[in-house]
């Protein structure tokens, strides 16, 4: 056993842990930061693959950027632990079997027909200084576009989140 | 050396996670948050698939993926704000309607 087939598996029960424990608990707070371990040890196996750009903008924009704005909106809204309703249980009855299903038909198809070869650790160096020119060049109108995307997402999070300058509308009884 | 098949396997487990997050949660944070757990294991297939097959195409894709998961966590998490205003609930059962 190599000691990359070892980090992959070390970083592969971090992630699925998390992903386990983000379903098991039922506290938001708790669920964001299993989403962050889940995120933590993907940048672990993004540095095994050789990706250090992708791994270093994974733990900045995604467990740091988006995850902090996860836990202020769940600390904004003061969000409790949620209740089970009818509609979960009938989705746990029929969404958990149906999945796993899907879930094991897939790795088994993977495992069995992949035809594919090994990758070895560091496989395709990602460093900033390659990806930079290809992201100037090649993908220059995708990363102009990204940033007119970025604008209209500021924009539109300003206005929804605002409140409303009329008096607000007394809250709809509960259908 | 890792085969490729075990990458894209976590990659799919993850995603089922998320799916499966998506469907039995009721908290409508928790469900964006599967969302996220989705994107991740795409993510991922995404770096493996560039770094089996050397092209460094791959993880500019991730990168796109990134800026877009930011921008639609802003813009949802603005909307949950905004449902949360008007319903004072974030169970997504007696969130029915369209409207605000």
């Amino acid at each position: 056993m190599s000691v990359h087939l070892v980090l992959f598996l070390a970083f592969a029960a971090v992630a699925l842990a998390g992903a386990i424990n983000l379903l098991a608990q039922t506290h938001p707070i708790n669920s964001a930061l299993s989403l962050i371990a889940v995120m933590a040890a993907l940048a672990g196996e993004y540095l095994l693959l050789g990706a250090e750009f992708v791994a270093a903008l994974q733990v900045i924009v995604y467990a740091g950027a988006v995850m902090v704005l996860f836990v202020f909106v769940i600390m904004l809204l003061n969000a409790g632990v949620e209740e089970r309703t009818k509609g979960s249980r009938v989705a746990i009855l029929f969404g958990v079997p149906g999945t796993l299903l899907g879930g094991v038909l897939i790795a088994w198809v993977l495992l069995r027909h992949s035809g594919t070869g090994d990758v070895p650790a560091g496989a395709l160096p990602g460093a900033p200084a390659t990806i930079g020119p290809l992201l100037f060049h090649e993908f220059l109108l995708p990363f102009e576009i990204t940033s007119i995307l970025i604008l209209i997402a500021i924009m539109g999070a300003v206005v929804l989140a605002s409140k409303p300058p009329s008096a607000p509308v007394p809250p709809r009884e509960g259908n | 050396m890792v085969p490729l098949s075990y990458y894209l396997v976590l990659s799919g487990i993850l995603f089922a996670c998320g799916v499966v997050g998506f469907l039995i949660k009721r908290n409508i944070i928790t469900i964006f948050m599967s969302i996220e757990l989705m994107l991740n294991g795409v993510n991922l297939s995404f770096v493996a698939f560039a770094a089996h097959w050397h092209a460094l195409a791959g993880q500019v894709f991730v990168f796109f993926v990134m800026v877009v998961a930011a921008a639609e966590a802003t813009v949802g998490l603005a909307i949950i704000i905004a449902v949360y205003r008007t319903r004072e609930t974030l169970n997504v059962d007696q969130v029915n309607l369209l409207k605000l």
